[in-house]
């Protein structure tokens, strides 16, 4: 276990651990998990481990999280660890980015991103730069997280996705989890990473169960930051998204099998380094693409895929041009039936890969 | 104008007395030396404090000479940075500090190295003060690959040991202060954090939410607003509707101190760490200080303030005048052994001038490098889709 630790620690990215069963042959005992307690969990686990990791938000202490993805921590870690902060963004995230550069980890929360406008030059200046214009002196540990995108009827301020945002700077890693895998696996490598991470989490996706390997649940899972995940083996088509569209994608993906259609669907999980090489050898292998995303489409994650496809090897394999899946081009209304018509929906994606496939 | 002239005449000539001192002969002495003397000192205005630093202030002649000499090089740092600039050698924006060097000098006196600080852009006093070299700061801003930040930070980005720059957002650094300060109790040390901020960034809506919540958690922070009576170009009265920057912790405790006179600010300063190491939180200091050049290299500094303005506080209260007669007339120190050190002074800038404008640009290979920490070689895309950069961490 010892040489097991100093293994993962001296590697340069967050390995996957597969721990090899030392006793009798039964099946993994897997366990069914939300995303929300993935991420829970993945905190416990980590505060647990390094005791210079901590929390603060608004919210995340005595009243467990205003999603309760925090619930449990303040009565086991105490005031010290898991601190409520007052409303005051921009005050509180200089707070946890002048904290990381004093050798603390800290897991800034914003209620959600739609907040971190407030904070937004703290992130960017004051985080993200900082070991470049240090030129290497000055690391800032700090992981900022929180829901992101849109939600259920909370209309135009409360629902904007900051994946462009945020995926635009140098210097920041961007990390946007689909499944409670990638909850659990990314936040662990976010938490342990000593850069600037931005972790886009998504309120719907909270609540969904997925199924935890007992590999997953071991204590030094993580997933590598930058690295994309092929969910779905295909051959005709290339899907490629991150967060909650990834499990739209795959609707789309089985409804379309019955077609004949074999998409292959692309789990982006980070957004920024972008997994250029795992799109790529995808495209090259289906010949088409289509990029789905819950962001508006106006220089946002697909535009940026298809500019990179455009500029590398895969362009001499597409038979028909790369498309974009996107939010609608409007602030996010609030009506049921104009919210539910302002994001991509699994018949978009279908029609889209038909279009593209020519049928 | 007038109004403003009369403003900080009263605030900065402070009291007739100030270079009495009693003297104390010691038994044992080097040469002909006073080896110290305790000096009558401004007194303090208090913003919800029962007492304040002492009225008197006692300086031993090795302090004294280091004060000297960190505040002639500072200030002789920052007019070879001038001399530079206009020769074009140093560019983009530089924010030199002649004029307060007795605020960063007095400060450093009040606390250790162990201490930590971080400031605005005006930084390349408190660059020196926290264990930079001459050499590698003018390196820096001159942007060569001996520079302190390797010619990546420039003017506005330098850093050491316990020093967090030099931050180029007005009023940003403030809440990172207090960020480092929340570090320093949670790792249980007995360290503070001095966090500083100009008359301009006063009014940032960021430094009110550090107020309230360094207070909530009793932060080990010593917030100190240099009010060197202008904003850029905008005066206090004219962009702060309080100008008793004391005040505006509001809850917080706070002490207005005659930022001209290094030993004014050292006990302040010292009165100030007390406060924080004994738990009780935050306190906040104001330092009147005034600066001699523009708020920048391409600021004249005179369009919104009289050259005769200027000329008073530099003949009525230049800091290292002040220090200078204080222990030539205290028989401190000889005109010849200060004169010895300006000259060695010189020198030191001289050839971190030279060491400047000689030394080589940062290699190409650098451009990208320090995007991440630990993190193994990556590449970057470059202008074009065909420029395929790498960046080591």
């Amino acid at each position: 276990m010892a040489s097991l630790r100093s293994f993962l620690r001296s590697g340069k990215n967050a390995v996957s651990v597969v721990l090899r069963r030392e006793f009798s042959e039964t099946s993994p005992a897997a366990v069914q998990v939300n995303v929300r307690d993935a991420l829970n969990q993945a905190m416990d686990e980590e505060l647990e481990r390094d005791e210079r990791v901590f929390l603060l938000g608004e919210e995340v202490a005595q009243y467990d999280g205003a999603y309760k993805v925090s619930r449990g921590l303040w009565k086991k870690y105490g005031d010290k660890r898991i601190i409520d902060t007052p409303i005051t963004e921009m005050g509180f995230a200089g707070i946890a980015v002048g904290a990381a550069f004093a050798g603390l980890r800290p897991i800034c929360e914003f209620m959600t991103w739609n907040f971190s406008m407030q904070a937004i030059d703290q992130v960017i200046n004051s985080a993200a730069k900082t070991y470049y214009m240090s030129a290497g002196f000055q690391t800032v540990p700090i992981v900022f997280r929180g829901p992101n995108g849109s939600s259920a009827g909370v209309a135009a301020q409360h629902s904007q996705c900051f994946a462009a945002w945020y995926g635009h700077c140098p210097g920041l890693k961007v990390v946007s989890p689909w499944n409670s895998e990638d909850a659990r696996g990314l936040l662990k490598a976010a938490i342990r990473d000593d850069n600037p991470v931005v972790f886009l989490e998504n309120e719907m996706m909270y609540g969904v169960p997925f199924e935890l390997s007992e590999e997953m649940m071991h204590k030094d899972f993580v997933i590598p930051i930058g690295k994309a995940k092929v969910e779905r083996q295909g051959t005709h088509i290339t899907l490629v998204s991150h967060s909650r569209c990834v499990g739209f994608c795959l609707d789309a993906a089985a409804v379309l099998a019955k077609e004949g259609v074999e998409c292959e669907v692309v789990n982006l999980r980070t957004i920024r380094p972008l997994d250029v090489d795992t799109i790529e050898a995808s495209v090259m292998k289906t010949g088409n693409l289509v990029t789905v995303e819950g962001g508006w489409p106006q220089y946002g994650v697909g535009a940026e895929i298809c500019a990179r496809i455009m500029e590398g090897p895969a362009f001499n394999y597409l038979d028909a041009p790369a498309v974009r899946v996107t939010g609608v081009d409007i602030p996010m209304p609030y009506a049921k039936i104009l919210e539910d018509h302002s994001v991509p929906q699994i018949k978009d994606i279908i029609f889209s890969v038909k279009k593209v496939l020519n049928m | 104008m007038q109004k403003m002239m009369t403003l900080i005449s009263n605030v900065l000539r402070g009291s007739v007395s100030r270079n009495a001192a009693s003297v104390v002969v010691s038994s044992r002495s080097y040469a002909d030396f006073t080896p110290e003397a305790t000096f009558d000192i401004k007194k303090v205005d208090l913003h919800r404090l029962e007492e304040g630093p002492p009225l008197t202030s006692t300086l031993t002649r090795e302090d004294g000479l280091k004060y000297y000499r960190t505040m002639q090089t500072i200030r002789r740092m920052e007019l070879k940075a001038d001399q530079l600039y206009k020769q074009k050698i140093i560019r983009g924006f530089c924010h030199l500090y002649d004029g307060q060097e007795a605020c960063a000098v007095g400060i450093e006196g009040g606390i250790t190295l162990s201490d930590h600080l971080i400031t605005a852009y005006r930084a390349h006093g408190y660059t020196l003060t926290r264990g930079g070299t001459v050499r590698e700061i003018m390196a820096e801003l001159t942007g060569r690959r001996e520079g302190i930040a390797k010619g990546k930070g420039g003017s506005m980005h330098m850093y050491t040991k316990n020093f967090y720059g030099g931050n180029g957002i007005v009023g940003a650094q403030v809440p990172l202060g207090a960020g480092v300060a929340l570090a320093c109790k949670y790792l249980g040390t007995d360290q503070l954090c001095v966090s500083l901020y100009g008359d301009g960034a006063a009014n940032q809506g960021q430094i009110f939410e550090t107020y309230n919540m360094a207070s909530l958690w009793k932060l080990p922070i010593i917030f100190i607003c240099e009010n060197n009576q202008y904003g850029m170009g905008t005066s206090v009265e004219r962009a702060s509707a309080s100008t008793e920057y004391y005040k505006r912790g509001d809850f917080i405790p706070g002490l207005r101190v005659d930022g001209m006179d290094v030993l004014c600010v050292r006990e302040a300063t010292k009165f100030a760490a007390d406060h924080c190491r004994s738990g009780k939180g935050p306190i906040l200091m104001e330092l009147q200080t005034y600066r001699y050049h523009g708020h920048s290299m391409s600021d004249p500094g005179v369009s919104y303030r009289t050259r005769e303005e200027i000329q008073e506080v530099r003949s009525k209260s230049d800091p290292i005048s002040m220090l200078k007669d204080r222990m030539l007339s205290n028989n401190m120190a000889s005109v010849e052994e200060l004169k010895e050190i300006d000259i060695e002074v010189r020198k030191e800038i001289e050839d971190a001038a030279q060491f400047a404008t000689t030394d080589p640009e940062p290699p190409l290979d650098d451009l990208c490098s320090h995007i991440y920490a630990n993190e193994k070689s990556f590449e970057v895309r470059g202008a074009t889709p065909w420029t395929k950069l790498t960046s080591h961490s």
